[in-house]
């Protein structure tokens, strides 16, 4: 199973990527899709350290992951790839149409998001920014763990809107 | 500087684990007033730094105790001791490891060194006496 997973997650690398996904999918490489992250050596070295050794954790900005996707989508080992916001995986999308489902894993509450689920809030900037990735064909919704049923986005604007 | 009747370090982990542990600790030692629990649940990884950040600062702790190596709390931890070295971190931390600290009423290196290695000497496995995977 190639890199078939892209999450938002505010938390990018943590316990249920690394072991609710991470086991069971038996994820071998990471690609963390951030521009602050990847320009700074310190995060870079801090989310390395949280990754397992079993996995490896490709730190790249949106330009360099839409650059090495052809390659990233060649591998045979089961891959993930983050994002910390909306915008970022909306940017994506929009330049790397091998992406065809996105996954809501974690996007907590902040002022100005209206909650959906637990662990999914969202502002009116990210619903837009969500309607905007879903209108390219891009398949999108949340599910935090692999045991949860996933929730489609229009389900999930219902909640919001509730 | 911790209060050295109050609280000593801080317990961060997912959902309800710290609390629990923290509560489990109290029985069995009696000295619950050691710890404070801090949970990253519905917190993204700015709110869970700055939940730790707060029960810190708030008595003077400067010990943080995780559950996960790689969960949110640690990561979160690991960026606060990034900006204050006197911050001190022990991941994977298990029952035993906190009633040694506990019971103990120093903060220094070699004593997170101890209370760690004591939680790794309490993990072990009782086989089965059935015979499971016998030949």
């Amino acid at each position: 199973m190639p890199l078939e997973h892209f999450r938002i997650d505010d938390r990018l690398v943590h316990g249920q990527v690394v072991v609710g996904w991470g086991q069971p999918l038996q994820l071998r490489f990471i690609v963390l899709v951030d521009d602050g992250v990847a320009s700074n050596d310190w995060e870079r070295e801090l989310y390395r350290m949280g990754t397992p050794p079993e996995m490896e954790l490709l730190v790249e900005t949106v330009d360099s992951a839409v650059a090495r996707m052809p390659e990233f989508t060649a591998r045979t080992d089961a891959g993930m790839l983050l994002t910390a916001d909306v915008a970022t995986m909306g940017r994506l999308t929009a330049a790397a149409p091998a992406i065809r489902d996105v996954t809501i894993g974690g996007l907590h509450h902040r002022p100005g998001r209206a909650a959906c689920l637990s662990y999914v809030y969202l502002s009116d900037d990210e619903a837009a920014g969500l309607g905007a990735i879903a209108a390219r064909g891009v398949r999108i919704a949340a599910q935090d763990l692999p045991a949860s049923s996933p929730m489609p986005l229009d389900d999930l604007l219902r909640e919001r809107g509730a | 500087m911790a209060d050295a009747s109050g609280p000593r370090a801080v317990v961060a982990g997912h959902a309800g684990f710290a609390s629990g542990i923290v509560s489990a600790v109290g029985k069995i030692a009696g000295r619950p007033e050691v710890f404070i629990a801090v949970s990253n649940e519905g917190l993204d990884l700015g709110g869970v730094e700055q939940a730790i950040r707060g029960a810190l600062d708030a008595h003077g702790a400067r010990v943080i105790f995780t559950d996960l190596p790689a969960g949110s709390c640690t990561m979160a931890a690991r960026r606060l001791a990034r900006l204050d070295p006197s911050i001190a971190i022990v991941t994977g931390v298990t029952v035993t490891t906190l009633l040694d600290f506990a019971l103990g009423d120093g903060v220094s290196e070699p004593d997170l060194q101890r209370a760690a290695a004591r939680g790794r000497e309490s993990i072990t496995v009782v086989p089965a006496s059935g015979g499971h995977g016998a030949a």
